[in-house]
């Protein structure tokens, strides 16, 4: 095993869901054999603010937070949030980004516009871009609310982890009622 | 066996559990909650929340005193209400042992200050350990109430965000057995603090630091990491995890007990490397201890003492020091984005109160939860926030110095939660010296900021079990406030009457609303309402909606010049029918 430690950055907005996702991570490079460190913040920016959780794993991982400008992957839940945390990642950083806005206050209240052809902006600094349609593909799945999983399956054709590994973690994380449409997206998600 | 990815606050919780730990209370506080929260999941530990820390304290303390392994969890501002105890538990020492677990946060992700708890150790005079990761988390609450019973004192453990809420492998580990039966014991001279006992007792809390430090000096607590002789870095916690990131070659003496240090063992290892430095978060607690031993250091030149350190401040220091290159200047430059700080959620019950304070010009002394958040623009309905509790206070003080018509302004604001934890007090303080102000209990029925915690008015236990709720109209009125009412904060034409009612009376006045948290759908505690629209034809964009800023409700302008319309997120919405009520061209539906 090399030294290289792989940063995962995982950015939306508090609500989305993006703890659960960083934990599956974290689970399926526990079971492939690694050392793993995860780090988020709970409490007050949960309540509708940008959430940035860390996920980092090699065979001895120290600060649970990734080092400013070494991301390797960006999992974006939310394009603005996305385009937010670019400063945070390695110039040849892939990028995985839900095609999915949520505005923030000074959107709402007409104050201010949500920025436009961000995923554009994105893919000229990243050329290695993926743009996923989470919420359609998760409802040819079944069910809206497996857009995540999707996602998650784009990012895992993005990882040296086997697919049976990724298998043993959704199976281990994900409510057993949910499990079959979680496969479904999870196999969209890698197919594209 | 087994391993498993924990958190910080899970490994702390695990090695409660393993370490035969028979009580534990805690009153919610991030980033400390889920300590007790994982706790609670061993039956066989008798784990409960506290109305706040000085009570999740003496209750351990009592546990401790009947020969019982107990525990108390708080964040950093909840070791100053527990101050009180502390301080003489150093004195008293133990029985079974006990553990505090402080749980600081740097960089205020979700506090109102970033106090430095390493101080109360040495202000309490008890030994302080901090673990680096969940592993440590695991084997440093193992080991604390191990010493708290070898040297007979409490023992705190602190944690921080990135460690509580960080997550890393531990090997999980059985829980020990044999420990003594807990019995009472009559031992007056050691747990009666008067005068005569406390004056005998505080000569052996000066011994026992100096045997405690003596200790430090050869466990394997504090580790020495010989590698390159150029570099040394005295560090602990996560900042340990930084300083092996950014200087892999630096040898580092890692503290795994940042109170009492090791003397010896930091004189040691400063003789055998040729630069010193000590990196720490926050204060320079270590690096002021070990320029009084006459050790030349590098500290707080080059870190600052604001802010929690990462990857990228280390590097930053180490590059003023010329050890090592600045970090690189990112590869995108995104320009000026429209930020994305935290709101309440759609249908709170706080919104409709916030915005009629609002309107009726309302000066709020406000206080901890969710409810802080009716600070932001546009409800712009708080004035002050200090602490847990100070809303009441801040109330009857402020009103004091006022001429009449403006202390008809006053309006204190507290949650449920935060009303019991410290706010009684204030209440009674009010009503006893007939400050003329008004008080809202905002009574959401739970702790919500914290991740919906259940209180001694929400009808629950921590376990779930029902439990006696408490009266608040009654325990009001049992202060002595003589004008108690309740609303529906969902009713705008209501909440407008009865607060422009009792801020006009010039007596001490409480409202209590009455709408549960909106977060508490999944436990079919709050029952939405039906979701509403925004008929296009009839919203004449007058943004009068948009006054509640609501998430659920968002501007859509129009193209070529014309007025724009309001929008209603379906999926979003919660139907709390408060943008309905305001709306005067009853376009929302």
């Amino acid at each position: 095993m090399s030294d290289k430690i792989t940063n995962i950055l995982l950015v939306g907005v508090g609500g989305q869901g993006i703890l659960l996702a960083s934990e599956i991570l974290a689970e399926t490079f526990m079971l492939a054999g690694f050392d793993v460190k995860k780090s988020e913040i709970h409490g007050m920016s949960q309540r509708g603010g940008s959430v940035v959780s860390h996920v980092r794993f090699g065979r001895e991982v120290f600060s649970p937070t990734v080092p400013e400008g070494e991301g390797d992957i960006l999992f974006g839940f939310e394009l603005l949030e996305a385009y937010r945390s670019l400063s945070l990642l390695r110039p040849d950083a892939k990028v995985v980004v839900n095609d999915y806005r949520i505005p923030p206050p000074a959107v709402l209240l007409g104050q201010a516009s949500y920025p436009d052809d961000l995923a554009a902006r994105i893919r000229t600094g990243f050329a290695n871009t993926l743009l996923v349609d989470g919420l359609h593909l998760a409802q040819q799945a079944g069910d809206a609310r497996a857009a995540n999983t999707v996602l998650l399956g784009a990012v895992s054709m993005r990882l040296p982890i086997a697919e049976t590994v990724w298998q043993e973690a959704l199976e281990k994380m994900v409510p057993k009622k949910a499990l079959e449409i979680n496969r479904k997206a999870f196999a969209l998600g890698r197919a594209l | 066996m087994s391993i498993a990815v924990l958190s910080g606050n899970e490994a702390i919780a695990r090695g409660a559990y393993e370490a035969g730990v028979l009580v534990a209370s805690a009153y919610p506080g991030t980033p400390s909650t889920e300590i007790l929260e994982n706790i609670a999941r061993y039956p066989e530990i008798d784990s409960s929340w506290a109305p706040n820390e000085k009570v999740a304290l003496e209750v351990a303390i009592g546990a401790s005193f009947g020969g019982g392994r107990a525990i108390a969890c708080m964040k950093h501002v909840g070791v100053n209400v527990a101050a009180a105890p502390l301080f003489t538990l150093s004195y008293t020492g133990v029985r079974g042992g006990l553990v505090l677990v402080a749980a600081d946060d740097p960089e205020m992700h979700s506090s109102q200050n970033e106090q430095d708890s390493r101080n109360y150790a040495k202000f309490a005079k008890l030994p302080m350990l901090e673990p680096a990761d969940s592993r440590e988390c695991k084997e440093f609450t193992r080991l604390a109430f191990e010493l708290s019973e070898q040297f007979d004192t409490p023992v705190m453990l602190r944690s921080c965000t990135r460690i509580s809420h960080g997550k890393s492998v531990v090997e999980l580990g059985e829980r020990v057995s044999g420990l003594p039966e807990p019995q009472l014991v009559k031992d007056a001279p050691k747990l009666v603090m008067l005068p005569g006992n406390a004056r005998v007792r505080h000569p052996l809390v000066e011994q026992r630091t100096l045997n405690l430090a003596e200790y430090g000096n050869s466990s394997a607590i504090n580790k020495m990491e010989m590698r390159s002789v150029k570099v040394g870095v005295i560090c602990a916690g996560v900042v340990y995890q930084y300083v092996r990131e950014v200087l892999p070659e630096a040898s580092v003496l890692k503290l795994g007990m940042v109170y009492p240090l090791p003397g010896a063992l930091i004189r040691d290892f400063a003789a055998r490397v040729e630069q010193l430095y000590v990196i720490e978060e926050l204060d320079p607690f270590i690096e002021e201890q070990i320029r009084a031993m006459g050790v030349k250091v590098t500290g707080k030149e080059i870190v600052s003492l604001c802010g929690e350190l990462s990857p990228g401040r280390v590097r930053a220091a180490f590059a003023k020091a010329g050890l090592v290159t600045a970090p690189e200047s990112p590869v995108v430059d995104q320009g000026p984005l429209p930020p994305r700080p935290p709101n309440m959620c759609p249908g709170c019950p706080h919104r409709g109160l916030f915005y009629t304070l609002n309107r009726l010009n309302a000066y709020v002394t406000g206080d901890i939860g969710c409810y802080t958040l009716g600070f932001m623009p546009p409800l712009n309905a708080m004035d002050t926030c200090v602490c847990m509790g100070a809303s009441v206070s801040n109330a009857s003080g402020i009103v004091r110095v006022l001429p009449p018509e403006e202390q008809r302004r006053v309006v204190g604001v507290i949650g449920d939660s935060t009303f019991l934890h410290t706010g009684i007090n204030s209440l009674m303080e009010m009503a006893y010296n007939r400050a003329p102000a008004t008080v809202v209990i905002l009574d959401n029925r739970i702790t919500a900021m914290t991740g919906r915690q259940e209180n001694p008015a929400s009808g629950f236990t921590l376990s779930g079990e029902t439990a006696h709720e408490v009266n608040l109209v009654a325990l009001c009125r049992a202060l002595g406030i003589q004008h108690v009412r309740v609303i529906d904060p969902n009713d705008l034409d209501a909440t407008r009457q009865a607060l422009a009612e009792e801020m006009a009376r010039p007596e001490p006045s409480v409202v209590i609303t009455n709408r549960p948290c909106c977060l508490l759908k999944g436990e079919d505690r709050f029952k939405p309402g039906e979701v509403l629209a925004v008929d296009q034809e009839q919203c004449t964009g007058c943004r009068a909606c948009l006054r509640l800023g609501c998430p659920a409700i968002e501007w859509q302008p129009a193209p070529d010049g014309k007025k724009g319309k309001a929008y209603i997120d379906p999926l979003l919405c919660n139907g709390c029918t408060v943008c309905q009520q305001l709306c005067k061209f009853d376009a929302i539906k």
